[in-house]
């Protein structure tokens, strides 16, 4: 699960050495559209397979949102990782109260005015003085296409009371319950393999061998990589650099997508789902070092694995020492788990400051 | 001889140079007590003869938070190190603080019982590290001094590395995670997701939480302590342990092989900063009225940051004005459209990063300046000679050729 999740990550941190603080709503995004995916498919005769529909759907729809948020902000921020941090959790911060509040009011509100204003700044943009009007445009087209959407946005409100002003989702969080063949499980010895979670494994297996046939041989993942290794000289021998920049992003972001159909189908998801996973894949990312898809693997299974079973206290049930069984008990919650596996993380980085696959050469230090 | 005749003319500019700067410095220094009375002895009373008595409180806790402000700009806008782990600093000084306060006797309760919440989980005993916080020298002490050897510890790990960037921001918002957890599930230690309280507790006979005294002295406080702290991170920046912090930001391998190690610097500044973060957090504690470990919430960390950079990196000033400005317009917009305001905090991450890089401040300092200056009819300010810079063929080039997209 850990590993879906950073896969994408992985692939837009370490071959673009962009952090996108968004990844975790991304995930969010995409468990939201399982959610809109399953009801649409409630009353037809598919609806035993949406999920796989919902796989397409989410991946899609995040990676057309993930091509938006590059083409719209993280292109003017590379080579500034910080700024980008932070402009990507401006967005993040954005998706989130869009899903609480979003509404047929908002929608329409939102699509007047990005009609109106793109309108005028297309209309506009065709004068030929455009440049030095470019600022006027802006101070009086914003706040006007915004009241305009506004006032509209009221009046609807008012004519048709709750049935559009009634937020879709909601800050509650919605359920998608399994299509009927994945519910139950397998019989392993004297435990229970859920088959969502068998799922799950199976999809993230596709998922990375997909990522690596991608890259490795086909002709936009040999692009990709040369970019990763060398922008300019990618850029001189013809790649078109910016191009794969997009794509790059565009296939992180729906990885979070596939990622957010597989965490929709372990519980509840709310517009809180992302912030949970971020941190943790993020952490992936840093042990796994940071480029590699091998170390990424690694290291989702290591720190998955560790915090599992420190959290369930099988270590402490091992070790006979009275003393350092009640030390590990006293860490044998999910939150305590937490505490002593950044504490190993910070140990295994005084080690391997690079993580676990470091890359070598001299490009490493610029 | 000809070696005397050119230091003596070295050293008339400088001369002028040092007066120039001791003036400058005593103007500061004046602006800064003028608006330090103000903020003390006229704000109060303005803001409660038009009303607003509320403000006062607001404006102390906000002011509180000005001193994070001052410590993240320490770090991030001049040594360029992005920590997104404030909160854990923040929290710890909160706790020392409610901790102690939590331990003053309640009139009319047998002195020496330990705080209520204790018999909740069945604690009998008051926990030992509890003891030392009977007394107040300590927990003055503690407040500083805990985050600032956190903050030490786990800067001389990271550092120590050389792990930078967004590395550390990453490992620092794990930090930050991992605090978050153990002071959450931790019941019975510290009241776990409750937090303490503190407006329930007395001081000195009074309760803190509703005695006007008591909050008019920790607001006349919160206003002293940014004074320090200004002054302290001004001292800091502006020596050679300044000039070694901005060359840490802008070229730290440079830095390196020019035979300094960068890492004692980095942990000293961090450490500074947290110890920042720590005395701020008690202060918006008490004013406040209660610290949870919501303190550690990963959002709440982050828009530390935001208030620098909307203030202006590296500008002191910027880093107070921009937290006192983006508080303030948090409290206005939530209490008028609650919804909105998460629209607005990520416009505004957005905006900062992308339009204006450098903040309010440096805005102002730029195209402020040249704005006013085009209103009443000077020339611009100019980098180098205006000769070149206001030439139409030079102004032409630069737009056409140089910085052109596919020049990145």
């Amino acid at each position: 699960m850990l590993l879906l999740a950073a896969l994408g990550l992985a692939i837009v941190f370490g071959l673009m050495g962009v952090i996108n603080m968004a990844h975790g709503e991304f995930m969010m995004i995409g468990a939201y559209t399982t959610f809109v995916v399953q009801n649409a498919f409630k009353k037809t005769a598919l609806s035993e397979v949406y999920i796989f529909f919902a796989l397409i759907a989410a991946f899609i729809v995040t990676a057309l949102l993930g091509l938006l948020l590059e083409r719209g902000v993280v292109r003017y921020l590379y080579g500034r990782p910080l700024e980008t941090l932070l402009a990507t959790w401006g967005v993040s911060l954005i998706l989130q109260q869009f899903i609480r509040s979003v509404s047929w009011q908002f929608v329409t509100g939102l699509a007047i005015f990005c009609g109106l204003f793109f309108a005028a700044w297309w209309v506009l943009s065709r004068r030929p003085n455009f440049e030095r009007i470019r600022s006027w445009v802006l101070g009086i087209m914003f706040p006007l296409s915004a009241a305009i959407a506004l006032v509209i946005a009221n009046l609807l409100g008012q004519t048709f009371k709750l049935a559009i002003t009634k937020p879709w989702f909601g800050t509650q969080g919605v359920d998608v319950t399994a299509p009927a063949w994945l519910r139950g499980g397998l019989q392993l010895g004297g435990s229970q393999l859920p088959y969502t979670r068998l799922f799950i494994i199976v999809l993230t297996a596709l998922c990375v061998f997909g990522v690596y046939w991608f890259l490795n041989k086909t002709p936009w993942g040999l692009r990709i990589r040369a970019v990763t290794q060398n922008r300019s000289m990618s850029a001189c021998l013809g790649i078109p650099t910016k191009t794969v920049d997009a794509l790059t992003f565009a296939i992180g972001s729906g990885l979070a997508g596939v990622a957010g159909v597989a965490v929709s189908l372990l519980g509840s998801v709310s517009s809180n789902t992302g912030q949970s996973y971020i941190v943790d894949t993020f952490m992936v990312v840093v042990v796994g070092g940071v480029g590699k898809l091998v170390g990424s693997i690694v290291a989702a299974g290591v720190i998955g694995t560790l915090s599992y079973v420190i959290g369930s206290n099988a270590i402490g049930n091992l070790v006979a020492d009275p003393e350092l069984k009640s030390f590990f008990e006293f860490f044998a919650t999910a939150s305590m788990a937490k505490v002593m596996v950044f504490a190993l993380i910070i140990v295994f980085l005084q080690f391997r400051p690079a993580g676990l696959f470091p890359q070598k050469g001299r490009s490493v230090d610029a | 001889m000809t070696v005397k005749s050119i230091e003596t003319v070295a050293e008339i500019p400088q001369r002028i140079t040092a007066r120039k700067r001791r003036k400058a410095l005593i103007l500061e220094v004046a602006i800064v007590v003028v608006v330090a009375l103000i903020l003390l002895f006229v704000m109060p009373p303005l803001l409660t003869a038009i009303g607003q008595g509320v403000r006062v409180n607001q404006l102390g806790r906000f002011l509180a938070l000005a001193i994070v402000a001052l410590g993240i700009d320490l770090i991030w806008g001049y040594t360029g190190l992005l920590s997104l782990g404030h909160g854990v600093f923040f929290a710890l000084g909160g706790y020392a603080f409610a901790m102690f306060l939590q331990l003053q006797p309640v009139p009319g309760q047998t002195p020496g019982q330990i705080p209520e919440f204790f018999s909740l989980y069945g604690v009998s005993q008051l926990p030992l590290f509890w003891q030392p916080f009977y007394s107040l020298p300590f927990t003055l002490l503690a407040v500083v001094l805990v985050p600032a050897i956190v903050a030490a510890v786990l800067g001389y790990l990271v550092f120590r590395n050389r792990i930078r960037g967004v590395y550390f921001s990453i490992l620092t918002q794990a930090a930050l995670i991992v605090f978050f957890n153990f002071f959450n599930g931790q019941q019975k230690l510290i009241n776990g997701t409750n937090g303490l309280k503190t407006d329930t507790a007395t001081l000195f006979g009074l309760q803190v939480g509703s005695s006007p005294i008591i909050q008019g002295a920790f607001y006349a406080l919160s206003v002293l302590l940014l004074v320090g702290g200004y002054a302290l991170c001004r001292w800091l920046t502006s020596g050679r342990m300044g000039r070694m912090l901005v060359a840490i930001r802008d070229d730290e391998t440079r830095v390196r092989f020019s035979g300094y190690n960068p890492t004692g610097y980095k942990v000293f500044v961090f450490a500074i900063s947290a110890a920042l973060a720590g005395v701020a957090g008690a202060l918006y504690t008490v004013q406040s009225g209660i610290i949870t470990p919501k303190a550690m919430d990963v959002a709440f960390s982050i828009e530390m940051v935001i208030w620098v950079a909307v203030g202006g990196r590296a500008t002191l000033v910027g880093a107070i004005l921009g937290a006192l400005i983006v508080n303030f317009a948090r409290t206005l917009l939530s209490e008028q459209y609650p919804e909105f305001w998460l629209f607005f905090q990520g416009a505004l991450f957005l905006i900062v990063v992308t339009v204006l890089p450098s903040g309010i401040l440096g805005w102002f300092r730029t195209d402020g300046m040249n704005w006013v200056r085009s209103l009443i009819g000077r020339p611009q300010l100019v980098q180098t000679y205006p000769s070149l810079e206001s030439d139409p063929e030079v102004v032409y080039e630069r737009e056409t050729l140089g910085d052109r997209e596919s020049d990145r």
